[in-house]
């Protein structure tokens, strides 16, 4: 197989919906791109378009290697590409496993020529399906359906590889397994990959870049850490995770009233800017204090100092999740044989400046 | 008692199954790759038009296009020298006509029940479209293609009105069982009805005895459970 690792797909689409407007623009290549967003969003839409699947009203998308170029589709030449002739592989949420044919019937499935029967038997060996290959796709577990997938993608060697939600119809032990596995074939592959997915654990573990989508729009786009740490406006703020998001007052080059949270006074790291209108803090970002230590704080200007007055309290197998009367959310870490969580709140949290996020936008 | 409706009857309705079935199939997939709704609602009308006409006015029809004064008909005498009207290909014509429509309409619902998905990911992996009707789309439908082509040969060995018309009754070539049952019993012999009626639910029994087997083995048996 070629190298691959200097393939670009750049997709620049319009289409209308029942509902919105799809409208894309983005290029994937270089690592996974993960496209985050909740269901109905237009994600799967979007990979729909790249297969050729269902066709844009307008548009280009374009492969390119270097100083080659592929079109696959472009609205104003008039060109687009049959599915058949893209090299895209797909790998459908529901696996879309032919039901009539044996393992290895669909693993060749899109394979022509004199090596199929060679390609067949690299990819049952390649994706621990040895001994499989008689059995039909509904006497296979999930997790083994999935491999067939994957391995009748790979042995078309498609160019580019189109993930739609490969994980949902998992259960939940099993998603972790695969999802390492997914890593490493991914890794392996080094073409062009795309993730769709509306889980943000699975999109910051397997995508090196993301784009957060958000009815039919990307709303933000970057290196996924960036993204995660930085997310800039509420709405990416909220898909990446933060529980915390308050309107603000700016009562100093670095000191903002938290409406939202009981008018509590912070410090931040850094100025902010006349474009911030919101606050977040991550639910894991909190630091406890005992009574001494939050004393060491008092005086000092970044000691963002919060007392906890009458939390509720609710247990999770590995984290107690605390709300504070202010409606501020801290989870912190437990084991799973504590039951009391007496001696874990302390008097005092407090929020590290660093651990704010200045957000722009309106929180919901 | 004449075994010549016997004869008839199976002749007509094997070649007529055999001829509707494969045309059944190919106009569903026709229909459904349409992407005009407007066209494709309009075929399919046509195509089931015959199911919803008494079969003496879909038989008025072939009379009117197959007979010899008819478009068809004269077509055929001038070029063939063959007479279709009141022959025994008449029979196995009407047989056809008011069998097919059984036959696309099973065989379109069976095709549209099968996963878009399955279509989708068969192009993505480069199978060209005949590859995919006959992998995916028709290997994924047998049991209800099967299924309507039991209906479509139960409506053509049961076929009536619209043979009389075009093929008439006329006895040793002509006359199926069903006019013979019919002609039987309006001459008062009771007893060669009986006979009759008897042989056609022994042919009908065997054949949907045959078919579902068929289903069985092409369909579910060997992809369900372990």
């Amino acid at each position: 197989m070629e190298n691959k690792e200097s393939l670009f797909l750049d997709v620049k689409i319009t289409k209308r919906l029942k509902n919105f407007e799809l409208n894309m623009d983005f290029r994937a290549g270089g690592g996974c791109l993960g496209i985050l967003g909740p269901s109905g969003c237009g994600k799967s839409m979007t990979l729909r378009s790249i297969a050729g699947i269902i066709t844009p009203d307008e548009g280009r998308i374009a492969l390119t290697d270097g100083e080659e170029e592929r079109v696959l589709f472009d609205s104003w030449r008039r060109r687009n590409v049959r599915p058949q002739a893209r090299r895209v592989g797909y790998l459908f949420q529901n696996y879309a496993l032919f039901p009539n044919m044996t393992v290895e019937e669909n693993i060749g499935a899109g394979i022509k020529g004199r090596n199929k029967k060679k390609v067949v038997e690299r990819m049952l060996e390649r994706f621990r399906l040895a001994g499989l290959e008689k059995r039909y796709p509904l006497q296979l577990s999930g997790g083994q359906q999935q491999r067939v997938a994957l391995a009748r993608i790979m042995a078309y060697e498609p160019d580019v590889i189109l993930l739609d939600e490969p994980f949902s119809a998992m259960d939940t032990h099993l998603r972790e397994k695969l999802r390492l596995e997914l890593q490493e074939i991914l890794k392996e592959y080094g073409g062009v990959s795309i993730l769709v997915t509306h889980d943000r654990d699975e999109a910051y573990q397997l995508c090196r870049n993301m784009v957060l989508m958000d009815q039919g729009r990307a709303m933000a786009a970057g290196n996924t850490r960036e993204l995660f740490h930085n997310p800039i406006t509420c709405k990416a703020a909220r898909f990446t995770g933060c529980k915390n998001i308050s309107r603000i007052e700016r009562t100093g080059e670095r000191k903002l009233r938290a409406l939202d949270w009981g008018g509590l006074e912070l410090t931040t790291e850094i100025p902010i800017g006349d474009e911030i209108t919101a606050v977040g803090i991550r639910a894991h970002d909190f630091e406890p204090l005992s009574q001494e230590a939050a004393r060491g704080w008092e005086e000092k200007e970044e000691g963002n100092l919060i007392p906890v007055r009458s939390p509720s309290v609710s247990e999770m197998p590995f984290e107690w999740y605390v709300t504070l009367n202010n409606g501020l959310w801290w989870k912190t870490e437990k084991s799973i044989h504590a039951h009391s969580a007496e001696d874990v709140i302390p008097p005092w949290l407090r929020i590290p400046p660093s651990a704010l996020i200045l957000l722009t936008g309106e929180p919901e | 008692m004449d075994w010549s409706p016997v004869l008839i009857s199976l002749k007509t309705a094997g070649l007529s199954i055999f001829v509707t079935f494969f045309l059944g199939i190919f106009s569903a997939w026709a229909v459904i790759r349409m992407e005009r709704p407007v066209w494709k609602a309009a075929c399919d009308g046509i195509l089931t038009l015959p199911l919803v006409l008494p079969p003496t006015v879909a038989g008025f029809f072939l009379l009117y296009l197959f007979g010899v004064k008819g478009p068809v008909g004269k077509f055929f005498v001038d070029f063939f020298g063959v007479k279709i009207a009141f022959s025994w290909p008449a029979t196995v014509l009407a047989a056809v006509t008011m069998s097919f429509p059984l036959m696309y309409r099973s065989a379109r619902g069976a095709f549209e029940q099968v996963d878009p998905d399955l279509i989708a990911a068969a192009r993505t992996l480069g199978m060209g479209e005949w590859e995919i009707f006959r992998k995916v789309i028709l290997a994924n439908a047998v049991p209800g293609v099967v299924s309507g082509g039991v209906l479509a040969f139960a409506r053509g060995l049961g076929e009536f009105g619209a043979t009389s018309m075009i093929a008439g009754n006329i006895a040793g070539k002509t006359r199926t069982l069903p006019m013979a049952v019919y002609s039987e019993v309006a001459a008062g012999n009771m007893d060669t009805a009986w006979a009759y009626v008897a042989v056609i639910i022994a042919v009908a029994l065997v054949s949907i005895m045959v078919m579902n087997g068929a289903a069985w083995k092409a369909g579910g048996g060997r992809r369900r459970g372990k």
